[in-house]
């Protein structure tokens, strides 16, 4: 095993999840020994071996420029935690 | 010390459609809010993404007309950051592999005068890749409300490379593409209503240094004429801190156009750490010549080639082009008329940039409605040609009723009377009794003074009453002495 | 006669059209069954009984006016509760999505209407359909019907656990790395998982987009190829579904009765044989399909050994990216403290008291492997062994038509038993996260008993293959009696 170790401080920020302490610490060993594991694969040789992305590649999948479906604002807003005028609304954010 | 700013500039353009980029809910502007959503431009569960081929057939275009390289596969990636205005927290963008490669926008800066043609130059583009737009925030004192309405409408990004150097040319390359869109049909590029959007990276450096100075992002150039303000205030600041020894900080900051100034946003980003990585839910794009070939048909001639044709097929002058070309529809309405009769060019021209223009402004029309035809504009032309009437009484008293009625010039010359009562040998004749009353100038003009006899032009317009051709009487005048 | 709760689809299907049962009489004891014993088993996070009746009792209305829409009219069908539902909760057994109704049907869901199915219930999972025990449903612990104190397998344990139960004729479950095949071989039913592309994902809650994929989940073979062949399709709302014309998949197993296949072992399956619990009633599987004068090779997939890595690296990066979109703004669970200052808090806060620990350890591990500078390392290092895994099998599959493998290490273990090492949980899946990996075919048949709990035999298909996957098990379905045989409740 490695000693990777994940900076869960800055990676649970990133994810935008709050931790606490106890939570952090019992991660973050947890996932070095994930991680550890995963490593397994730079056992592997994979010169020239192209990613595999889709199960089965196809191209070009498309639809024409046409119009249908949609949902009423009032069945895209009925799930929402807060909103005012048709909108959702959030907390203040500096754009 | 010496200082220039080097600018880059990253646009954004809405690419026309019905229906959104990943969605086939209807793309708009202007709707109540949330009504243009469905469960993908929600981000619900389950919801996902499909193309629509007339953003790509869009893209396309606008990077074959910007002379990029369409290569033959490009694919998708997701972008990740959190932003309420987002509704999967992800954009679905091109990273790595992007559907146009570099490119090319020719610009024109402003000439000496209004009437002269100002110097072309290359702005050269790093690329133009396609993604979805996100929702707008509405700001309020205590809080925001997001409308996902314009989430997921088609956008493509253009970035150019740090090649420009001034707002004037930042103005100009905006210019540029704004118009190339609108030829071919892309996107009317209306910046009020967020078509088009540009943000700007502005770094300064001592001339002849080499590398670039530290950069600063600025944001919120709303229209074309703010990003020219914006970068050039900018530039004088970054200009004058360097001058009093102060460093450049790595910032974003937004042009307020109400106060006409730069102002700081955010000091240092936070890391951006996008997580980019391709989107396991769309297929990519491959592209062949069949398809490159078929949009690059329908790419119609593009302003400065027309320009450059007009000046020469046409032998226009600049100022006349300058106002033709930028507009589609006015420029081949123009030639409709123009192709018919090359050397009436230029009075077609004028007619069209002073006359046309001025009654469309005064009724509120648009070109598509209006009565006259380019075939009556020519017939208009030609009557003044053949000397049937003078050009002042024909763009005074004729135009603006064909204009109305949509009468041809011969129409409303017959009904207004304006057709001179007299034919030419009564010119012949006034000229003769101008001859004999006027031989001063007579005798100067046969003493070698050319311009004397435009001292007899006065008296047979008299006789006339105004209505004799001024070419007609000076062509008779000269016949007579001679 | 025996019990209606039991009985196969098929056979509802023959008492519906003789009009000697009414979906209302059907719907009606399931709704008893479930009431009688889900107490025990909490497979259900919840049923909506009104509507269940309603749409029974236009089944039957459609039936009386002879315009019955075929073999699935008015039999009622178990969801897995991370599939969308017109009007119906849609939790992924999150907290994240405790109140969400959704708004649109799944494209599944809306096959499934239109051949005039009973949408029945909404079935425990492993929240967010991460998990291989139930145990990280944030609402309760399904328990496996053969042994209350042991789980059901997951992440589709409450489909698994219902259909084996009897509380829902059979199940659309959800399969990313074993989620059906799993839960199917613990709880002694069988489970399909098609080929990637074979059923539109639209409408199902992604955990990860090129791994997932919806299937059956019934008491036996034929009901298997009946609910496949319902909500097969190629759908245009999902760009990677598959443009493939539907088999009759029920004809076909008649068809391709008596057939002798060909029938690969891939020896890294089978390296530990005697420390595999589940692997004695397999061998005799195996023996059945020699008797049966099919062929039986020794194959090789050498990549086996690195699935499980390659797995957890590409399901939580894209899992890690899926579920962004759960962040207490547009219909989530919101926060009702947090830091307005602070810009970022309202969805730190949401999302740490909307996930369980399990979703939240995956979403940070796929944040951690696509984060800047790790991304070769990790992930395109994933999909590139990704690439090989595929070709183990495409070289696999020119030698056979299937491969037989055991579906799970083990039977159902015991609740709380691998709750505390998420690893080992990761390691249970190992023989069926290769057939995700790689996009082919999968399904697990119940083949016998390892101390009192079923065992399942893996059956892996060629891509679109699902017609012989399905005709090799009914092989040995039909010899034996496994499908008959339920827990005690
Ligand atoms: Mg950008
Ligand atoms: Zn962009």
């Amino acid at each position: 095993m490695s000693d990777t170790h994940i900076d869960i401080e800055y990676t649970a920020k990133l994810a935008r999840i709050n931790l606490t302490d106890e939570e952090k610490e019992k991660l973050s060993g947890q996932l070095d020994s994930i991680i550890g594991y995963v490593e397994k694969l730079e056992e592997l040789d994979t010169n020239g071996v192209e990613p595999t992305a889709h199960p089965h590649p196809v191209y070009n999948v498309w639809q024409e420029d046409e119009v249908k479906g949609e949902l009423s604002t009032e069945e895209a807003l009925k799930n929402a935690p807060a909103q005012r005028e048709n909108m959702v609304i959030v907390p203040k954010v500096v754009d | 010390m010496e200082y220039e700013a080097v600018i880059g500039l990253e646009v954004h353009v809405q690419i026309k459609a019905e229906s959104k980029i990943f969605s086939r809910v209807r793309a708009g502007y202007g709707h109540e809010p949330n009504t243009l959503v469905d469960p993908v431009v929600m981000g619900l569960p389950g919801a996902l993404p499909v193309m629509n081929k007339a953003a790509l057939d869009g893209i396309i275009k606008a990077g074959l007309a910007l002379n990029c390289t369409i290569p033959d596969y490009c694919k998708w990636d997701r972008k990740n950051y959190f932003y309420p205005d987002s509704p999967n927290n992800y954009q679905i963008t091109q990273y790595d592999q992007p559907i146009c490669d570099g490119g090319s926008v020719e610009i024109e800066m402003p000439g000496h005068n209004r009437g002269e043609m100002g110097e072309h130059k290359e702005i050269k583009l790093t690329r133009i890749h396609l993604e979805n737009d996100v929702g707008k925030l509405n700001h309020f004192s205590e809080d925001s409300l997001v409308d996902y309405n314009r989430a997921f409408t088609s956008l493509m990004e253009i970035v150019s490379e740090p090649d420009m150097h001034s707002g004037e040319e930042a103005f100009a390359f905006l210019t540029a593409i704004r118009q190339t869109m609108i030829y071919c049909g892309i996107s009317d590029c209306d910046m009020e209503k967020g078509q088009m959007r540009a943000d700007a990276n502005i770094s300064v450096r001592p001339v002849g240094q080499k590398e670039l100075g530290q950069k600063i992002e600025l944001k919120n150039l709303n229209s074309i004429t703010g990003v020219k303000n914006g970068i050039e205030y900018e530039i004088k600041r970054q200009t004058r801190e360097l001058k009093k020894g102060n460093t450049i900080k790595q910032a974003t900051w937004r042009w307020n156009a109400e106060l006409g100034q730069t102002e700081m946003m955010r000091e240092k980003e936070d890391a951006h750490d996008y997580r980019y990585f391709p989107d396991p839910d769309l297929m990519p794009v491959k592209i062949d010549d069949e398809w490159r070939n078929r949009l690059r048909d329908e790419i119609p001639e593009l302003p400065w080639n027309k320009q450059r044709r007009f000046l020469e097929e046409y032998s226009l002058p600049y100022s006349i082009t300058s106002v033709l070309v930028p507009d589609r529809e006015l420029s081949d309405w123009f030639e409709s008329a123009a192709k018919q009769s090359p050397k009436s060019a230029q009075a077609i021209g004028n007619l069209v940039v002073n006359d046309l223009l001025r009654e469309l402004g005064e009724a509120g029309q648009v070109l598509r409605d209006c009565k006259i035809t380019p075939d009556s504009l020519l017939g208009l032309v030609q009557v003044v040609e053949k000397g049937t009437i003078p050009k002042n009484v024909a763009n005074k008293d004729v135009f603006p009723e064909m204009f109305k009625s949509g009468e041809t010039a011969e129409q409303v010359i017959e009904r207004k009377g304006l057709k001179p009562d007299f034919d030419e040998d009564q010119v012949k004749v006034w000229c003769q009794e101008a001859i004999d009353e006027n031989p001063k100038p007579v005798q100067n003009y046969k003493d070698g003074n050319e311009k004397a006899l435009n001292a007899l032009l006065g008296p047979v317009m008299k006789k006339s009453r105004g209505k004799a051709n001024p070419q007609l009487v000076n062509k008779l005048i000269r016949e007579l002495i001679d | 006669m025996q019990d209606i709760f039991y009985k196969s689809a098929s056979e509802l299907s023959e008492l519906l059209e003789k009009k000697e049962l009414s979906s209302v009489e059907l719907t009606k004891a399931m709704i008893e069954r479930t009431k009688s014993v889900d107490e025990k088993v909490a497979a259900f996070n919840s049923f909506d009984e009104a509507d269940a009746l309603a749409q029974a009792e236009s089944s039957d209305a459609r039936r009386a006016a002879g315009e019955a829409k075929g073999a699935l009219d008015g039999i009622p069908v178990g969801i897995k509760d991370n599939m969308a539902v017109y009007g119906q909760p849609l939790t992924c057994s999150s907290k994240m999505l405790e109140k969400f109704v959704s708004p649109y049907d799944a494209t599944s869901i809306e096959k499934l209407k239109t051949q005039g199915a009973v949408l029945w219930g909404r079935l425990n999972l492993d929240e967010y359909a991460m998990g291989s025990s139930c145990e990280n449903s944030a609402f309760k612990s399904t328990s496996n019907p053969w042994n209350l104190d042991c789980v059901p397998g997951g992440s589709s344990g409450g489909s698994a656990a219902a259909v084996a139960a009897g509380e829902a004729v059979f199940a659309l479950g959800s399969d990313t790395g074993g989620s059906i095949r799993q839960p199917a071989a613990h709880c002694g039913i069988v489970g399909v998982k098609p080929t990637y592309g074979r059923v539109s994902r639209f409408g199902l809650a992604a955990f990860a987009s090129s791994l997932d994929q919806i299937g059956p989940m019934t008491r036996n073979v034929k009901d298997a190829a009946m609910l496949l062949q319902a909500i097969s399709c190629h759908d245009e709302r999902d760009s990677t579904s598959y443009k493939i014309s539907t088999p009759d998949f029920v004809k076909a197993l008649e068809d391709q009765r008596g057939h002798k296949w060909t029938l690969g072992l891939p020896k890294e399956y089978f390296a530990n044989a005697e420390s595999t619990p589940a692997m004695e009633p397999v061998l005799k599987a195996i023996e059945f399909y020699k008797s049966l004068g099919c062929e039986i090779k020794e194959v090789s997939l050498p990549h086996t050994d690195y699935a499980v890595a390659t797995y957890y690296i590409i399901a939580t990066a894209e899992a890690s990216s899926n579920l962004a979109r759960y962040d207490g703004i547009r219909y989530t669970h919101r926060a009702e403290k947090f830091d307005a200052k602070d810009s970022v808090d309202i969805y730190c806060q949401s999302r740490a008291e909307g996930f369980g620990e399990e979703v939240k350890r995956r979403i940070i591990l796929g944040t951690y492997v696509l984060s800047s500078g790790y991304y070769d390392a990790y992930y395109l290092k994933a999909q590139k062994v990704r690439t090989l895994i595929r070709q183990d099998f495409e070289n696999a599959f020119k030698e056979v038509d299937a491969l037989l493998t055991p579906t799970s290490p083990t039977p159902a273990f015991k609740k709380g038993e691998k709750a505390s090492d998420p690893l080992s949980m990761y390691l249970s899946d190992i023989y069926t996260i290769s057939a995700n990996l790689a996009g082919v075919p999968g399904m697990s048949l119940p083949c016998g008993y390892s101390d009192g709990l079923p065992v399942g035999l893996q059956i892996l298909g060629k891509p679109f293959k699902e017609d012989e996957m399905l005709s090799i098990a009914n092989e040995f379905e039909a010899a034996h009696e496994f499908k008959d045989q339920h827990p005690s409740l």
